[in-house]
């Protein structure tokens, strides 16, 4: 019997590394793609509501994550008004899902380190005759660190949530499947749940490497660049 | 600097676009079954053998979505499952009745245990399954016992409140009581929160089995006997008319349970732990086999029939028999 069960099946192991490195890598890839520019818009212009968009961001930084499974699995079921996308299940909604719930850890972050190197620099730049976008790529360079920190943790975020990945995943695994959406968190939790506790530790083991690996490589895109 | 940030940054983007529209690519023309279990089935490994069986013979892809019975029966209403895999006769019932299920088969059994503290203060070993009950709730309001109760509407905890209330007690009343604790949590952490606490509680023989032989938990199996105590599994199939897609497959996947499934369902786990696990249901109820036939008339029928006749859908397609 080839199985979970019991022992440790390493092709297994690999199969839901990799696909939590894919859902939660594409969740935070998506959310930096479309936070940065909110966060960058949110820090340089004046409008007024920016204040309270703000804090609204700030407040979602702390949603539950089964909240937020909550709701998308309302969503999402085929009765729901999302249903005609057919995303509950599949590995396309883990990752919508956790890019939704990490989108304002992007805009926040970035939004706080302009702020706090970009301002000034902004305003100079304007005043030395640059123009507007010289200027914005003129922040965007001094506010590096922070804006990739800020997809760190996102990424960090996404990958190591469970409730997510569990509503709208599923934790569907078959042998030789191509649609399973088990990742590492829902793989831990299961195992937890019937009292594999060892493989459950083994699986935490390489989830807190992968966030590791993640951030280190980050760092050394940050000195390339 | 700004070149290699959008250099950086058009490179993972199609990467990352690349890999999904490959693996939607593998993904045409899949035939995927989804079926919501109740968790003491899924998490015995039972279902991953049967998802492992139909993908190798034929090719079909079913993604058991494990949530309890409650929960199962939600997914199921929400049309997100094709037939859901269940162990609560009155939930299951009131499913049918509200036209979301039809073609309900029994596929298999097996037992509840009561299972507690190796000194068992309340003393219960060996007794009837309502004396057991009746002794914790004494030595409980005695201070001297605790009951550990999952109280997630599960079918374990369905059942459970059925043997409280057989053994003449009211569910809602005594569950605010100072012994009576619930843990809200599935059949694995209830029985690590017993043993901690040293107190009784009902459980799946699947999952006490295995967290027994694992050495997490220190109770033992006081009642073990006792028609009460049948544990009927059955599943029922959405109704098309109610917005499922996937009718035939799960069809096709009922009939498999109840026929070749169930020399799977047969030899799963017994060399494991020495006894099986389930017992195959179909045989029991077409040659009548006493005593577990009467038992699961008694427990597991709806009006004398698994599946009433006004709950029945199409099934001579598929050539299904109700018992």
């Amino acid at each position: 019997m080839i199985s979970l069960f019991g022992d440790l099946d390493w092709e297994v192991v690999a199969e839901i590394t990799l696909r939590s490195l894919k859902v939660s890598g594409s969740a935070a890839i998506l959310a930096s793609v479309i936070g940065i520019p909110v966060g960058v818009f949110l820090s340089l212009y004046n409008f007024t509501g920016r204040e309270f968009l703000k804090s609204i961001f700030n407040t979602l930084l702390g949603i539950p994550t089964v909240v937020m499974g909550l709701f998308l699995y309302l969503l999402l079921a085929p009765k729901g008004p999302f249903g005609f996308l057919g995303l509950l299940y599949t590995e396309m909604g883990i990752s919508l899902g956790q890019m939704l719930l990490v989108l304002p850890i992007v805009v926040s972050i970035t939004a706080t380190s302009i702020e706090q190197v970009g301002e000034e620099i902004y305003e100079l730049a304007l005043t030395l005759g640059a123009s507007r976008a010289q200027a914005i790529v003129k922040v965007l360079n001094e506010a590096l660190p922070g804006i990739i920190l800020s997809s760190i943790a996102a990424f960090n975020r996404a990958v190591a949530e469970l409730g997510i990945a569990l509503m709208i995943g599923g934790n569907v695994f078959v042998y030789g499947g191509f649609a399973n959406t088990r990742v590492l968190t829902t793989a831990i939790q299961m195992h937890v749940a019937r009292g594999e506790i060892d493989i459950a530790i083994v699986l935490g083991l390489i989830l807190l490497s992968l966030v590791f690996a993640i951030s280190w490589t980050m760092n050394l895109v940050k000195k390339w660049l | 600097m700004a070149q290699k940030i959008v250099i950086l940054a058009l490179a993972i983007l199609t990467i990352t676009f690349g890999l999904y529209f490959y693996e939607q690519n593998k993904k045409e023309g899949l035939n995927i079954l989804t079926i919501s279990t109740t968790t003491s089935l899924y998490d015995t490994g039972f279902l991953d053998e049967v998802a492992r069986i139909f993908k190798e013979k034929y090719g079909i892809e079913i993604h058991f979505i494990a949530k309890g019975t409650g929960a199962a029966i939600n997914d199921a209403k929400l049309g997100v499952s094709d037939a859901i895999l269940v162990h609560a006769k009155s939930k299951e019932e009131e499913f049918m009745k509200e036209g979301y299920g039809v073609n309900r088969k029994i596929f298999a059994y097996n037992f509840f245990v009561i299972v507690g503290p190796k000194d068992d203060p309340a003393k219960i070993r060996g007794l009837s399954v309502v004396d057991a009950m009746k002794k914790i709730a004494e030595a409980g309001r005695e201070g001297k016992a605790i009951w550990v109760s999952r109280g997630d509407l599960s079918g374990t905890n369905v059942k459970e409140m059925y043997l409280w209330e057989k053994a003449g007690f009211d569910y809602e009343e005594i569950r605010k009581e100072s012994w009576f604790r619930e843990t809200g949590a599935g059949m694995g952490q209830t029985l690590l929160y017993a043993s901690n606490e040293k107190a009784y509680t009902l459980s799946d023989t699947g999952t006490y089995l295995r967290f027994k032989k694992a050495g997490k938990i220190d109770l033992e199996a006081l009642v073990d006997k006792g028609e009460e105590l049948i544990n009927v599994y059955s599943i029922i199939v959405v109704n098309p008319e109610k917005g499922n897609k996937n009718f035939d497959l799960a069809m096709r996947f009922e009939k498999w349970l109840v026929t070749e499934g169930q020399e799977v369902l047969k030899d799963f786990g017994k060399e494991e732990f020495g006894i099986p696990l389930f017992y195959p249901a179909a045989e029991v109820l077409e040659k009548k086999i006493e005593p577990y036939y009467s038992w699961i008339v008694k427990y597991g029928f709806i009006s004398g029939s698994e599946c009433p006749k006004e709950y029945r859908y199409r099934a001579e397609d598929y050539d299904i028999a109700f018992w």
